[in-house]
């Protein structure tokens, strides 16, 4: 606990964010020697630094960004039933907004009034 | 049971006030339900302030009476002056809607959503 | 000399700048831009300091009183009244210097921001007026230890943000948003009202402290407690009230927004006085824990996914504010569902409220940063639709790296700060329940897919031809961002440093009901 050890205790555990600093820099070393043990003898400026998409020539760069829009497709694909009840319940409409705040308040009462 | 008439009162007000912003859609009689809740919280503080035969505590030349403190008075008229800036800044926001929306009605004014 | 003065009258002079500040805004600003400049910048650095001298005065002494109007300001029950305060007084323990220190971080980061972010629009006086009123409220409520008094900062904050909120019309949508913060919160702050007109007929006492020693748990007092409870927590954005959040929060200019997560967190502030202070251990405390950790939970999971498919990155950010003040509830929540049961409090309800109350401080640092960012973007590009970025990390690297630790933090990775926090909220309430702690980190996972998708589209891929001339953001915007993002990172680094002196001590001030009113009516 003290200031120089840093050490959080969390009740079941400890966090440690020097030590935690030590091993990802650890970690980072290794990685490092393997990437250092890497094939060096490449030609800048020939194909060998071009993108290989099978022959075809690049793309525009405008055309290779992708969007956010098309990110996540699939999970939101995945979860549509979960979306397309929930995203109709934020309506925009002022009086809904007042009926759920009213309704949770009253939701509220009832059960602190039937748990006293 | 004829004391608890104005508390009775503040429920009625209370029950008008959030019906008319449950349900009307337009933006300026809604704002009013506010201001109709507003005057119920006021009359609530009110007749919690009132006992009958209570004077102001003024300590000089007193009458042996109950002294009630004018707390709630003035909680009443520190609620008055906010529920008038309330509803000052809220009409004004209601003149821009109207201004750039062209209506006031509520299921129109709903371009933030999702 | 001066410094004595300040030491004494604190509590005043942090409701007293401010304000006086904000009201001779317009006139000042008659002079000259850059007076105006220096007299706000000058007037939040001295609002800070204040906040923070009385925050080490807190820390040091132990809760600081001051009872407006008295002649000696520590002398809070006056001779002849017969042991009631009769006075407004300011009850600052170590749960308000904790948020005072809050809101004056982050309100001089977003002050500093907002002085080149801001420049190029018109009014800027109303604007400065406004900013600096929430500044006000915000200090004013959380010092307060007057209930009536706290519903009058609570609407000072309200009206100012509701103003600031509708700053940039923008077509009437900036209007919009406004309206439907501000028609709620007058709604709330009515039923606040009603409960303190409650309190006040059933314990004749307007003083936090009184109504703590009276308080008896009747059908009226319940009814006070639901309407206090509903109206705050709607204040600090838990689902489901949660709908004006991503409005408000998307439509008002960036440095505001910022400041408008602090004044949530005066709200989430109120409520956790109201249950811990007010009622403590006469309330039921496993419903009443329970319900706060219900909407702790919903806000949680219905924030983070409704954060997903957002296009509109503010809106986005928004809806990731409404997740994260869920794990604050949920971590105060399980403090409260074990209140009066001193063994599991001991064992994990302490722990669970301090990575609750801690995650208040962490939040307002990396959401604060994380708005900053996208009013920056926002600033150079003039688009906040995701769709329309991409390639900006070539340009903006500043921004970048900032956005990139505060996006880690909300994420909860390791070393930022919104690791700590989150990982004692998992420690503790997975003693408690283990399923809520499986959600939180669900959820936390989620967080983190959603601002990979985030930084992926607005600074990776190639530089976009249209975005080929944008510039870094100017040097007062970056000062705004850097301040809070260092402050994140010295927060993950040496978390053990903030838990130990400011936030346990803010966590038993709340616990410790007997204190705060020992600390008012003297005594035991």
């Amino acid at each position: 606990m003290s200031v120089l050890t840093q050490t959080l205790l969390t009740g079941t555990g400890y966090w440690n964010s020097l030590a935690w600093i030590l091993g990802i820099a650890v970690a980072l070393v290794i990685a490092y020697l393997i990437w250092a043990r890497g094939e060096a003898g490449w030609k800048a400026g020939t194909s060998q630094t071009e993108p290989f998409i099978s022959g075809n020539p690049e793309p525009q760069k405008r055309q290779v960004h992708i969007p956010s829009g098309n990110l996540y497709w699939g999970y939101l694909e995945a979860m549509k039933g979960y979306y397309e009840r929930i995203v109709p319940l934020h309506t925009g409409d002022l009086n809904d907004y007042m009926t759920w705040y009213l309704s949770v308040m009253i939701t509220i009462l009832v059960l602190v009034v039937v748990f006293a | 049971m004829l004391w608890n008439l104005p508390y009775l009162a503040v429920v009625i007000i209370t029950v008008i006030g959030l019906a008319a912003i449950l349900l009307k859609k337009n933006l300026i009689k809604m704002m009013l339900g506010i201001n109709i809740l507003q005057s119920s919280a006021n009359l609530f503080l009110i007749s919690l302030g009132y006992r009958e035969g209570g004077i102001a505590p003024i300590y000089t030349l007193a009458p042996s009476t109950h002294m009630v403190l004018p707390t709630p008075q003035a909680l009443c008229l520190t609620s008055i002056v906010i529920g008038l800036a309330t509803s000052a800044l809220m009409l004004s926001f209601a003149v821009i809607i109207h201004k750039k929306y062209g209506t006031v009605d509520l299921d129109q004014i709903r371009r933030l959503q999702g | 000399m001066i410094l004595e003065f300040v030491w004494t009258h604190a509590p005043a002079l942090l409701v007293a700048i401010p304000l006086l500040g904000a009201f001779l805004c317009p006139v000042i600003g008659k002079i000259s831009r850059t007076t105006r400049t220096a007299w706000v910048a000058g007037i939040m650095l001295v609002s800070a300091i204040v906040a923070f001298i009385l925050a080490s005065r807190v820390l040091t002494e132990g809760t600081v009183l001051y009872s407006f109007g008295a002649f000696d300001p520590t002398l809070t029950i006056p001779m002849d009244s017969g042991g009631i305060p009769i006075r407004i007084i300011f009850t600052v323990d170590a749960m308000s210097a904790f948020m005072d220190i809050i809101c004056a971080t982050v309100g001089f980061s977003a002050i500093a921001y907002s002085l080149s972010a801001e420049s190029r629009n018109s009014g800027l006086e109303g604007y400065y007026t406004l900013f600096l009123l929430m500044v006000c409220g915000v200090f004013g409520m959380v010092s307060t230890g007057d209930f009536f008094n706290f519903f009058v900062f609570l609407e000072i904050l309200s009206m100012a943000s509701a103003g600031i909120i509708a700053y940039r019309v923008d077509g009437g949508v900036a209007v919009e948003a406004a309206i439907k913060y501000f028609v709620l919160s007058s709604v709330g702050a009515i039923f606040v009202l009603f409960a303190i007109g409650i309190y006040y007929g059933q314990y004749d006492a307007l003083n936090m402290a009184v109504i703590a020693s009276r308080i008896q748990w009747s059908t009226l007092d319940m009814i006070a407690l639901v309407m206090l409870v509903a109206a705050l927590a709607m204040k600090c954005g838990a689902v489901p009230m949660h709908f004006w959040t991503p409005d408000a929060y998307s439509m008002a200019p960036s440095s505001a927004t910022a400041f408008l997560v602090v004044a949530s967190q005066a709200s989430l502030y109120g409520l956790f006085r109201v249950l811990f202070t007010f009622y403590n251990v006469t309330l039921n405390a496993a419903t009443m824990g329970w319900i706060i950790i219900i909407l702790g939970v919903l806000s949680m999971v219905v924030g983070v996914t409704m954060a997903i498919p957002q296009k509109d990155v503010k809106r986005l950010m928004a809806y990731h504010a409404v997740s994260q003040t869920g794990y604050m509830l949920l971590g105060v929540g399980v403090g409260l569902a074990v209140l009066g049961n001193q063994p599991l409090m001991e064992s994990f309800g302490y722990m669970a409220m301090s990575g609750g109350v801690f995650h208040i401080l962490n939040h307002a640092l990396y959401k604060g940063l994380l708005f900053l960012t996208a009013g920056a973007i926002f600033y150079r590009i003039g688009t906040r639709n995701l769709n329309k970025m991409g390639g900006l990390g070539h340009n903006m690297k500043w921004t970048m790296i900032f956005f990139i630790i505060g996006a880690l933090a909300i994420a909860g990775i390791p070393p930022l700060n919104g690791f700590a926090s989150k990982l004692m909220i998992y420690e503790s309430v997975f003693i408690f329940n283990p399923v809520l702690a499986i959600i939180a980190m669900v959820v936390s996972i989620l967080t983190l897919a959603s601002f990979v998708k985030v930084f992926h589209s607005i600074f990776m891929g190639p530089q976009l031809p249209e975005y080929a001339g944008v510039k870094e953001a100017p040097p007062s915007m970056l000062l705004g961002m850097g301040i809070l993002a260092s402050l994140a990172v010295i927060f993950g680094l040496f978390p053990d440093l903030v838990v130990t002196t400011l936030v346990n001590p803010a966590v038993h001030a709340l616990t410790d009901q007997g204190a705060y009113i020992a600390s008012v009516l003297g005594g035991a």
